[in-house]
């Protein structure tokens, strides 16, 4: 069982036919075809992947026909927002943008735009979501899992499969993994993700990768402190990185003396949380 | 993406912010022929991209033409914090009554900007916000509404303006607004706006950083950009679409994702070793983005070692081990490696390498391990 996404989840993809698109589309329908539609201006009509997949012109027309209720987008940073809008406007209550590299003030604005409308945002700049063994709305490699009762939530892409990895080695599987994305702005924090996790049934351990910048981590330590019952395993990444230097990620990056690994380390271990040295550290402690 | 001093007021008047009469100089005689023609007191600027100019000497008064020049030769020759004075903002002096500071900025707790006010405003602003934090006003602006006229009003009222000074600061506050959404900026700030002796409001100093994703909005900004305040192994790194930034440490580092890069950083720092760098190759990198990152790792004398460390996934093991081979080719190196790849053809990508005399590793703790003992020399 998971949050977010099960093999109900009817998906639809924005930027179908680009090359990342249509790459990841093939990979989303190989693991659980539960792809229903896809949308690019201009090759509405059109089927991809061997007639597995239509494609539509608008997500609104594609809504209609398919009944999707779950949008993935893969379109360039500078045509995402506007993805993002007719999205939410077509009525998806789930929205999933893998897009990296989206203008922070666009960020500001769709975030307030989708607040007012209902709409769950996951990302920008996220690797998505993977319900093992269900479904997988994203770029997360879906043979990295296996079903089981570890919920994941992590800032980072790559870091998040090599946690996934690491606990399919010794046998461990997941709920849902969620990446949340590397963004300073974006659609859903660790506790909009901690507090699903905490009400799912089926989820009875949590891992939280977090990065350095920002205050997410800290306020996530506050919610585990007061929410929380089930237990919950961290890794935070960038205790080597110097103040100053955005690391990748526009939302890594040390400001001010604030958003150090020290300090959100502190905050995760008072909280009561255990914290690994390293990723394959993570299925030591959950095994343990 | 940094502006410079005078390049941040320029677009500040494109939005009617009034600034002093002034131009760029980039030669102590030009420096002479714009205080001639401004025709009294001028201000000498240093334009460079670090904080504390005034206190390092990098700002000074002229009375005369002479004067100007003279100044401008010193200070065109000098180096502040490590950066060149490549050129000095000759600005029309200003008697000044008080001084003001006005800046906004993004919050990102908030996810909305802060527009941020202060009747203690100048060089000790930093100072107020630590001591003083309460003479800092803060606004926070919804960005699908913009900055509401009540707002910075709010502000002025809140500074004790006089309130012929309401409307004039409410234009100027209006047009930083503009000018921090039309430029997609991190930051714009006026510190200080002042007010001067014939009691008008004047913008005397301006800072602007811009949102580096912007940039297809703006392409007119990249001809702005100061190459100074970057390494030259970080602007090569930039051209061919890596992430980049040099460390003290004597491992190289060559990942695919920022988490993960970092990660690989901390395990190298947790076996004993300190990392070169950090360098992010990206999603779905091919051999010829490889090939640059190695070159750009073993530009830095200090690496004994490189780690590459590769979790597949829209990155293919066997691209980047072909990468790895072409750039070995380019670059004569004896520096020992250690490669971990895991994931999309990692199988064919390590028969790719095989015959590299390449040191081999399973886990992220394992090649860690060896690359740290590879740089000591066992």
């Amino acid at each position: 069982m998971s949050i977010l996404i099960d093999k109900n989840t009817r998906i639809l993809v924005q930027g179908v036919t680009g090359n990342e698109g249509l790459f990841h589309t093939g990979q989303m329908v190989d693991y659980a075809n539960n792809v229903v539609a896809g949308v690019t201006p201009g090759k509405g009509g059109e089927w991809v992947l061997g007639g597995k997949v239509p494609v539509f012109d608008s997500v609104k027309t594609a809504v209609e026909m398919t009944a999707a209720n779950c949008s993935v987008i893969f379109v360039p940073a500078r045509f995402a927002p506007d993805a993002m809008y007719e999205a939410a406007d077509a009525g998806i209550p789930l929205i999933i943008c893998i897009t990296e590299g989206v203008a922070v003030q666009d960020m500001m604005r769709v975030r307030a735009y989708l607040d007012q409308k209902n709409v769950r945002l996951i990302g920008p700049n996220c690797p998505g979501l993977l319900t093992p063994g269900e479904a997988k709305v994203g770029i997360i490699p879906g043979n990295i899992a296996i079903p089981g009762t570890v919920g994941v939530v992590s800032r980072s892409g790559t870091l998040t499969y090599e946690v996934l990895y690491a606990l399919k080695a010794r046998g461990l599987g997941a709920s849902t993994c969620v990446g949340i994305g590397g963004d300073p702005i974006n659609g859903t924090n660790f506790i909009d993700v901690l507090e699903m996790f905490e009400g799912d049934p089926h989820t009875d351990q949590v891992v939280l990768i977090g990065e350095i910048g920002g205050t997410d981590e800290e306020k996530a330590a506050d919610y585990i402190a007061a929410h929380m019952t089930k237990p919950v395993v961290a890794f935070i990444a960038g205790q080597t990185a110097p103040p100053g230097k955005r690391m990748g990620h526009a939302g890594a990056i040390i400001e001010g003396g604030a958003g150090t690994a020290e300090e959100k380390v502190a905050a995760l271990q008072q909280a009561g949380v255990r914290i690994a040295q390293h990723p394959e550290q993570i299925a030591d402690i959950l095994a343990g | 993406m940094k502006l410079h001093e005078y390049q941040s007021k320029q677009i500040f008047a494109k939005y009617r912010v009034p600034i002093p009469k002034g131009r760029i100089a980039s030669t102590p005689e030009e420096a002479r022929q714009i205080a001639e023609e401004l025709d009294g007191r001028v201000v000498i600027k240093s334009q460079v991209l670090v904080g504390g100019r005034g206190k390092a000497g990098g700002i000074r008064l002229a009375k005369t033409p002479a004067e100007a020049e003279e100044l401008a030769r010193a200070i065109l020759a000098m180096e502040i914090k490590g950066l060149p004075v490549r050129k000095v903002l000759v600005d029309q002096a200003v008697n000044i009554v008080k001084e003001i500071y006005l800046g906004i900025t993004n919050d990102r707790a908030a996810r909305r900007p802060v527009f941020m006010a202060s009747a203690a405003g100048g060089v000790e602003i930093e100072e107020v916000a630590r001591e003083t934090p309460e003479k800092i006003l803060k606004i926070h602006i919804d960005p699908l509404l913009g900055l509401r006229d009540y707002q910075s009003r709010d502000l002025a009222v809140g500074m004790d303006l006089p309130r012929e000074l309401w409307r004039p600061f409410q234009a100027i506050a209006q047009g930083l607004w503009q000018a921090y959404t039309d430029y997609d900026a991190t930051l714009a700030e006026i510190n200080p706006l002042v007010i001067t002796s014939d009691g008008g409001l004047m913008a005397l100093d301006g800072k602007m950083l811009v949102d580096d994703n912007a940039g297809f909005r703006h392409p007119e900004l990249d001809e702005l950009r100061d190459l100074d305040i970057e390494a030259e192994a970080e602007i090569e790194a930039r051209k061919n679409g890596l992430s980049y930034i040099k460390l003290d440490g004597q491992i190289g580092c060559m990942v695919n994702g920022a988490g993960l890069a970092m990660a690989t950083m901390d395990i190298i720092k947790f076996s004993g070793g300190e990392p070169a760098n950090f360098l992010d190759i990206g999603g779905g990198a091919g051999a010829e983005k490889v090939a640059a990152a190695f070159r750009i790792i073993l530009s830095d004398p200090n690496v004994r070692a490189v780690l590459i460390n590769i979790f597949g996934g829209i990155t293919r093991c066997d691209e980047v081990a072909r990468g790895i081979l072409s750039a070995m080719e380019q670059v004569e190196t004896s520096v020992p490696m250690v490669v971990r790849l895991v994931g999309t053809n990692a199988e064919e990508g390590r028969r790719i390498l095989a015959d590299a005399n390449m040191g081999t590793a399973e886990t992220l703790v394992e090649a860690a391990q060896k690359a740290v003992a590879a740089a000591r020399g066992g």
